[in-house]
């Protein structure tokens, strides 16, 4: 039994097959397109449920109001002229941003094991474009939590540099350490390709990436071992650009230009890595 | 001409190979099935054709553009419905369209109309805004193959499209596949277990046991290669791919097909 055998096709239906764009401009802009279309993904998701951004933001809560509350009275940081509690927050930023980010693999093997992955992989959407989209999606989550760190930091009487610029810079140094940690973390996923060896990838490689940096504490009180284990850390980098852009009378160790260069080519690489593997993933 | 045609494609995972050298072709606008037990290889097939796994050996062509050369090419030509469930539970049926009239880079002038006419022809038009999570498994089924012709692929490829489907929205589901080929010509390369899938939508079916094509042609004429009376496609499968109980997939399959069956169950 075969259904409709003799129909003509439906008037209107036969519209001329897909044509890919040629002309080196026509594929910048559909490479944007692509990369745009899956962080709108993730803010459609977000906006249909967003009680995962409000547990998100208790750990940052935590640490600003319990760790940093305890430690600004024992004075036993050296912080330069800054308050523990100012010296801080822009390491907890940081630090919300890479918990966010660092875990984002786990997105990755849902998909895959749900089929969404292989869709995606058989559009005729390039490989960079679907990195580099989960990558700003991660950094739009990673802005929401700036926000709510933000707002607990003026409540806490951190005094926050209002200036437009330097608010500016606080939001791309976010989206691109957001960027370089999740891509950092699809690059993982695709490696171990189940959740279970994820998870436990995951929690390994957060404490040592958040403690052995300068979200914290300076540098300086680091034994000179782990002075180096910080110093090519991108997060003491992204916690630098922040202190110095968030803070009103913030200092920077490196330079801010140094920060985001640093920022910009690990996430090139991890970027340009990920691409590589992404597909490897549905093997 | 044949729309896709493979030559010599093999692919090997250490020691087992999984396809062995497969050489067919498909005539443009046909209904093609590829039949086999569980681990045949069928999957394996569709993930190379797809351009989702590169062969060990051998290539294809679609549409005229070669899988490992023209991969990007053969990406736009093609609709592929994954056998696991790839509609995004998150997001509403037309934003699931959207996404991918987007990635697709469809024209923005007639993506609305192209996502409204293929929600219209998948029945979902009425559901086109309710979250997929809330939605029947045939109706997930329809959504997916609504994604997969947007751009109006030449080929389309179906992993076992009803797996886990119950027999009314299977039957849907055949309706709506079939018309596809009528109303936009499109060729369909789709892999079975359920022989009464295959004789109910395939003008050409292929059985493939352990890697190897063993037998081709019509439904009918795989019936009378066997003899006897009252032979079913059933029969054909049985006498071809022997002894099915020494085959069969193993855990990672038979796990990723439960898992299906109950997403949409």
């Amino acid at each position: 039994m075969k259904y409709h055998e003799q129909d003509a096709p439906r008037a209107g239906l036969v519209n001329p097959p897909l044509r890919r764009p040629s002309n080196p401009l026509a594929v910048a802009a559909s490479f944007i397109d692509n990369t745009l279309v899956i962080a709108e993904l993730e803010i459609r998701k977000l906006r249909h449920d967003p009680t995962e951004l409000i547990t998100r933001a208790v750990q940052p809560m935590l640490w600003l109001l319990v760790f940093g509350q305890v430690f600004t009275r024992t004075r036993a940081i050296p912080t330069g002229n800054l308050p523990y509690l100012d010296f801080m927050a822009p390491g907890i930023l940081a630090q919300s941003v890479l918990f966010i980010a660092i875990f984002y693999g786990i997105a990755i093997i849902w998909e895959r094991d749900l089929g969404i992955l292989h869709k995606f992989l058989v559009s005729p959407a390039p490989r960079t474009a679907l990195v580099l989209g989960k990558a700003l999606s991660a950094g739009v989550r990673g802005l929401t939590q700036a926000v709510i760190i933000y707002l607990l930091a003026v409540i806490l009487g951190v005094k926050i540099d209002w200036n437009p610029l330097s608010l500016l810079s606080v939001l791309l140094v976010v989206l691109l350490s957001a960027s370089l940690f999740s891509t950092f973390s699809l690059v993982i996923a695709c490696l171990v390709k189940t959740r279970e060896r994820f998870m436990g990838i995951g929690q390994l490689l957060t404490m040592p990436l958040f403690f052995a940096s300068n979200a914290i504490y300076p540098i300086s009180m680091m034994p000179s071992w782990l002075q180096v284990i910080s110093r090519v850390n991108p997060l003491t980098y992204e916690v630098d650009a922040l202190r110095t852009l968030m803070l009103a009378g913030g200092t920077s160790t490196y330079g801010v230009g140094v920060d985001l260069i640093v920022l910009l080519i690990v996430t090139a690489a991890m970027v340009i890595l990920g691409a590589f593997l992404y597909p490897k993933v549905v093997i | 001409m044949p729309i896709l045609e493979t030559k010599s494609l093999t692919r090997s995972f250490g020691d087992l190979t999984a396809v062995d050298h497969l050489s067919l072709t498909v005539d443009a606008g046909a209904t093609f099935g590829l039949l086999g037990p569980n681990g045949a290889g069928k999957t394996t097939v569709l993930k190379m054709l797809t351009t989702l796994l590169p062969p060990t050996q051998g290539t294809a062509s679609i549409a005229g553009f070669d899988i490992l050369k023209q991969s990007a090419d053969v990406r736009s030509s093609i609709g592929y419905v994954p056998q696991l469930i790839s509609a995004d539970p998150m997001l509403t049926g037309y934003e699931n369209l959207l996404i991918f009239a987007k990635l697709y880079n469809l024209p923005h002038e007639d993506r609305e109309q192209r996502i409204r006419t293929a929600l219209e022809f998948m029945g979902l038009d009425e559901a086109a805004d309710k979250l997929v999570k809330k939605y029947s498994g045939g109706m997930i089924r329809r959504l997916e193959i609504a994604q997969s012709i947007l751009h109006r692929p030449k080929v389309l490829f179906l992993d076992e499209p009803t797996v886990g489907l119950d027999p009314v929205a299977r039957k849907t589901v055949w309706d709506h596949i079939d018309q596809l080929r009528t109303d936009f010509g499109t060729t369909i390369f789709l892999t079975t277990h359920f022989m009464e899938e295959a004789d109910v939508l395939c003008e050409r079916v292929a059985i493939m046991n352990l890697g190897k094509v063993v037998a081709l042609g019509s439904p009918q004429e795989l019936k009378d290669s066997v003899g006897g009376e009252d032979v079913t496609l059933d029969d054909v499968f049985v006498h071809y791919t022997g002894n099915t109980l020494d085959t069969g997939g193993g855990f990672r399959e038979v796990s990723r097909t439960r898992r299906t069956a109950r997403r949409l169950g």
